[in-house]
């Protein structure tokens, strides 16, 4: 019985500091200026998650939880930061991110945006009685700064990393907030994240093929006459 | 005399006597590392040895301020120095200041460094002053919501207190305290005038931030100015040491436990300093312009400690 009680307390406390870790990678991401570094941290994200998913399983006893974190460790640490790779290779992007906002401005404005994710989400853990009801704001602040970096990149491949983050977010809020949802919605939303992966991987090359660069900002000037 | 006296006053002095010895172990372990060979432990002493015995320069067109300066940082970070505590808690000037006063402290010391330098006039002590404003506006809110962070926790802005709290709280995994050192540690790199942000060592004018501020200053004026700064790294490395190591500061009444402690200090700093040398070996000096960055970094690291920690409860 003691045993148990030191697993849960200490399960808690790495919990928080994997949720804590979350929050310093995605700001880390929206700090990068190289897409190469911004690959490799979106893929420790993953790793994270797939621990913090695992440690959920462990605590509670939920096989189908192991289940979700051998799959968030195969795709979203593995598979698709090799693929990104290698579709930054084929593409031939210089590495450099060119960002709207400078990056000081940027980061201070996603601690307004942790702030107010915080703030959205008290009211939201105070209904919930589970271990990891502190780590909704958390991850909403994960999913609000993937946002924040999709608004703030011009090109199209980090905006894609900005989407992935995003499903990131996404699954934590979940995990964090219901202990684990039912496999089948799960796997639904592992299978959109895919599917929307492949379709911006074919986009690229189309947009490469039409404009001979990565800059979304060409997409403007295509209008109908 | 009481006990608690004479340890303030046995700390004081270790601070003032133990000050050069560090930096002279960064020194040897940065020039061991680069394979170069180092001029031995006892440098920094031979150093303002030196200088003390030379003649003291002043400009003609110098007001007080330039030869009061160094008298007034020396007297703020021996201040400091008491307050922190180092060797024990609960010392008889520990009361006389919490974190946010300490803080003030060094700034009072940085402040009335900017105007000396720019006293004299000359274009480079303005430079550099100018850009030691620069990086001290931005490290300090970084350097405070690190020290925010430790006092959220232990719910005290003194320093001895927190101490105590944190002590017993031994091995906790506080993932807020975790954000806040890397914070600190951000701030004590670039406060110090250590590699990323600018180069102790250097001799290139155009690149100097802290040097720069001491170009007209020579003799006596020079090795206290040295000094000083020798004394507020090994206070930097204190307050770090404190707030995320106190495992073995004991209370002040327990006399017994006072040579463990040392002991136990002796060791966190020599780990310290390799750390210390290590970044500075592996880590190139950033363009001032990146400077900011850096410093936005840490202030990030330091609000994402607080944020977690009314978030996640620790």
């Amino acid at each position: 019985m003691l045993e148990n009680i030191h697993v849960a307390l200490w399960g808690v406390a790495i919990l928080k500091f994997l949720a804590a870790l979350l929050l310093l990678l995605a700001f880390a991401m929206l700090a990068q200026r190289r897409l190469l570094t911004l690959i490799n941290l979106l893929a420790w994200q993953g790793a994270v998650l797939a621990i913090g998913t695992g440690l959920i399983a462990f605590m509670t006893n939920q096989s189908e939880l192991w289940f979700s974190a051998a799959l968030t460790l195969g795709l979203k640490a593995l598979l698709i930061p090799v693929v990104l790779r290698r579709l930054l290779r084929r593409l031939k992007v210089r590495g450099d991110v060119e960002a709207i906002l400078n990056i000081p401005l940027t980061l201070l404005a996603g601690i307004v945006l942790v702030i107010f994710a915080f703030s959205l989400s008290q009211p939201l853990s105070n209904l919930s009685s589970t271990v990891t009801r502190g780590m909704v704001g958390i991850a909403l602040a994960a999913v609000l700064l993937a946002f924040l970096m999709m608004i703030t990149r011009r090109k199209a491949i980090s905006q894609v990393v900005g989407f992935l983050a995003m499903d990131n977010g996404l699954f934590f809020t979940a995990t964090s907030a219901t202990l684990g949802m039912p496999m089948i919605v799960e796997l639904g939303i592992a299978l959109d994240a895919l599917i929307g992966f492949v379709i911006l991987g074919v986009f690229f090359f189309q947009m490469r093929d039409t404009f001979d660069s990565m800059d979304l900002q060409h997409l403007e000037k295509i209008r109908e006459e | 005399m009481t006990e608690a006296t004479i340890l303030q006053i046995v700390q004081i002095i270790f601070v003032l006597f133990a000050a050069p010895l560090l930096s002279g172990y960064i020194q040897m372990l940065r020039a061991l590392l680069q394979n170069r060979r180092p001029a031995g432990l006892w440098q920094p002493y031979r150093d303002l040895w030196r200088l003390f015995h030379k003649e003291s320069l002043v400009f003609t067109d110098a007001s007080w301020l330039f030869s009061f300066t160094p008298y007034l940082i020396f007297a703020a970070l021996l201040l400091a120095a008491g307050i922190i505590p180092i060797l024990a808690t609960g010392l008889p000037l520990a009361p006389a200041a919490d974190i946010i006063a300490l803080v003030g402290l060094f700034a009072l010391a940085r402040v009335f460094q900017v105007l000396a330098a720019m006293d004299t006039g000359t274009p480079f002590a303005t430079l550099g002053a100018h850009r030691e404003m620069l990086i001290a506006g931005l490290a300090e809110p970084a350097l405070l919501a690190a020290l925010f962070t430790a006092s959220l926790l232990s719910r005290s802005t003194s320093l001895s207190m927190i101490v105590i709290h944190l002590e017993q709280l031994r091995f906790a995994l506080h993932p807020s305290m975790v954000f806040a050192a890397a914070a600190f540690f951000m701030v004590l790199l670039a406060e110090n005038a250590r590699i990323p942000v600018d180069n102790p060592a250097t001799h290139l004018e155009l690149t100097m931030i802290h040097e720069a501020m001491l170009l007209e200053y020579s003799g006596r004026h020079l090795a206290l100015m040295e000094w000083g700064s020798m004394i507020k790294l090994l206070l930097y490395l204190a307050i770090g040491v404190a707030l995320f190591l106190p495992w073995g500061i004991a209370p002040v009444s327990n006399v017994v436990a006072l040579l463990i402690t040392v002991g136990i200090l002796i060791l966190k700093f020599v780990f310290a300093g390799l750390l210390l040398a290590l970044v500075e070996t592996l880590l190139a000096k950033l363009r001032l312009f990146r400077a900011p960055e850096f410093m936005a970094t840490a202030f990030l690291l330091g609000v994402i400690g607080m944020l977690s920690y009314f978030m996640l409860g620790a």
